[in-house]
């Protein structure tokens, strides 16, 4: 991915920044300057809005054939999970056999390398999501950096 | 309103066609097509063409004009528009040309659609059908086509309790369907138990729940109805048109195990012609994935939600059951080139509707439609046709 087209969403990949509009009183994620249900009443009443980073799975799967640039990951979880917001998004869920992976789950979020663009090229970081129960049995064993909760 | 009717089609066999270039196909449809509508160049007042991947996959744009240039059409300087809707981009164009001669603009039109997806390697191509859904948002968190549509699958299974055997079902029909339409990808038979065992792709979707990424082409000759006679004796009729869209990302839908965009695109096509589900003798359905197809008679309201499946097992669906769907083989069987399958899909219902399917003739068949969508169903276009 380009540089720019990385760059600008930096807080919203990093901190999971979305919005939260004033008029519907609803929250979005990513970041929107419009919110499609209250029509351009919303300009200017879309509030930017950390969200808490945890939530549900709503549906999930376990990838075998990878996403280019996931090949490395591979077999991997990938859920569709609602924030205790509401929103819904798409995110890998990590640290645990992605087979485990059910619908209900609770989930919370981790800051995640994504990708890079070549051996050379920029990495990207943004966030992923564990298994709230996982989260005590994820402390460093190697001496690795592990989660870092955002 | 002027009425539209299809005078001509021509359509390759799909598949790895490494032999042929994207203008080759084009070219080598277009000239059936225009053979079989009777007309020469002259005739011609437009052409549309869908194409979905030309720039990721052939690093070319623009290929309304590289069509026209080697149709033989830019000397007589014929209008040329490229039509992107990922791979509902064929069935756009088709749309597009049928309101354009509908609302008087022009009298004949050739849309053709043509895709080159294995001249890349399979992850390539991969990549390139997930960008139907929202790049940022949903490939680059690591999700894949086939994995969205996983989710899908999932969602549905948990609140239907539709099953393996069942989603195992579509696509042993289709490949039924496929064993008797030699342009298809892969003109034989396969067992359900061949798809339930078949390697897995993303849970609970298998190897054999997928539609293959194929090159190919189709193309159609459109023409006021009011002059259709003139050149072809069968005619076609398109009587209903209707599209529809929805959330880009499936994380943005209210319910992950339905395809709104199908349903409106289908109520708004049975309304332009005042018919019903009910008077359908036969269906084309995009089945990128088993679980689409299911869905998509659902939504089209053949059956009722959380029904579809356990009637597709019971045959409805297939040839000489209540209402055969997919007979061409599908986009699993037939194979799927995102800009052509839409075109395909009319292509295979004007052959029908002729009384010119051969084997897989559906009996006594009148009134088809044709259902066609992108990405996980956030554009989604619906054809009615009606033979003579």
């Amino acid at each position: 991915m380009s540089v720019p087209r990385f760059w600008r969403e930096l807080d919203t990949r990093y901190n999971l920044i979305g919005s939260y509009c004033k008029i519907t009183k609803t929250y979005h994620y990513p970041r929107r300057s419009f919110n499609p249900e209250a029509g351009r009443e919303s300009i200017g009443s879309m509030e930017d809005y950390q969200f808490k980073g945890t939530g549900e799975v709503v549906s999930s799967t376990v990838v075998h054939q990878a996403q280019t640039g996931y090949e490395m990951f591979g077999p991997y979880c990938i859920a569709i999970i609602e924030l205790d917001e509401g929103p819904k998004i798409t995110t890998q869920i990590v640290d645990c056999e992605p087979e485990i992976v059910k619908p209900g789950m609770k989930v919370k979020s981790v800051f995640r390398k994504l990708g890079e663009d070549s051996e050379s090229g920029i990495l990207h970081y943004g966030t992923k999501f564990i298994l709230d129960e996982s989260l005590e049995t994820t402390n460093d064993e190697d001496g690795n950096i592990t989660d870092i909760e955002v | 309103m002027r009425e539209v009717s299809i005078i001509g089609v021509g359509i390759t066999k799909f598949g790895e066609l490494w032999d042929k270039s994207l203008r080759q196909l084009g070219l080598e449809t277009g000239l059936a097509a225009i053979k079989d509508a009777g007309i020469t160049s002259k005739d011609i007042d437009a052409l549309y063409i869908g194409n979905m991947a030309a720039g990721s996959t052939l690093q070319q744009e623009h290929v309304s004009a590289l069509m026209a240039d080697y149709c033989g059409l830019a000397a007589q300087n014929v209008p040329a528009t490229r039509v992107e809707a990922a791979s509902a981009s064929g069935g756009l164009a088709i749309r597009q040309a049928y309101m354009a001669i509908a609302g008087g603009f022009i009298d004949i039109a050739v849309v053709g659609g043509a895709e080159k997806m294995t001249d890349v390697s399979d992850s390539e191509s991969s990549y390139t059908v997930s960008m139907g859904s929202d790049e940022q948002w949903e490939s680059k968190a690591g999700a894949t086509f086939a994995s969205l549509h996983a989710m899908i699958a999932q969602s549905h299974m948990q609140e239907y309790g539709t099953t393996r055997e069942q989603m195992s079902a579509v696509s042993e029909k289709n490949h039924y369907h496929a064993s008797m339409n030699p342009m298809a990808q892969f003109p034989f038979a396969i067992s359900a138990e061949a798809v339930s065992n078949s390697g897995m792709v993303s849970s609970p979707l298998r190897m054999l729940d997928c539609a293959p990424n194929s090159d190919g082409a189709a193309a159609v000759v459109l023409c006021a109805t009011e002059r259709a006679k003139k050149y072809k004796k069968k005619a076609v009729k398109i009587i209903g048109s209707g599209q529809a869209s929805d959330t880009l990302s499936l994380h943005h839908r209210k319910h992950l195990n339905q395809m709104p965009a199908i349903k409106i695109a289908a109520k708004r096509a049975f309304k332009s012609c005042g018919k019903k589900a009910t008077d359908l003798d036969l269906i084309e359905i995009h089945d990128n994935f088993t679980i689409s197809e299911i869905i998509a008679l659902e939504e089209i309201g053949i059956f009722k939600r959380g029904k579809a499946a356990s009637n597709i097992l019971k045959g409805e669906t297939k040839l000489g059951g209540k209402i055969p769907t997919n007979t061409s083989g599908g986009l699993k069987a037939r194979g799927h080139a995102p800009g052509a399958t839409g075109i395909a899909q009319i292509i295979e219902l004007v052959q029908q509707l002729r009384g010119e399917a051969g084997e897989r003739q559906v009996k006594g068949a009148k009134i088809g439609m044709a259902e066609n969508h992108g990405g996980t169903a956030a554009t989604a276009v619906v054809h009615i046709l009606e033979g003579e």
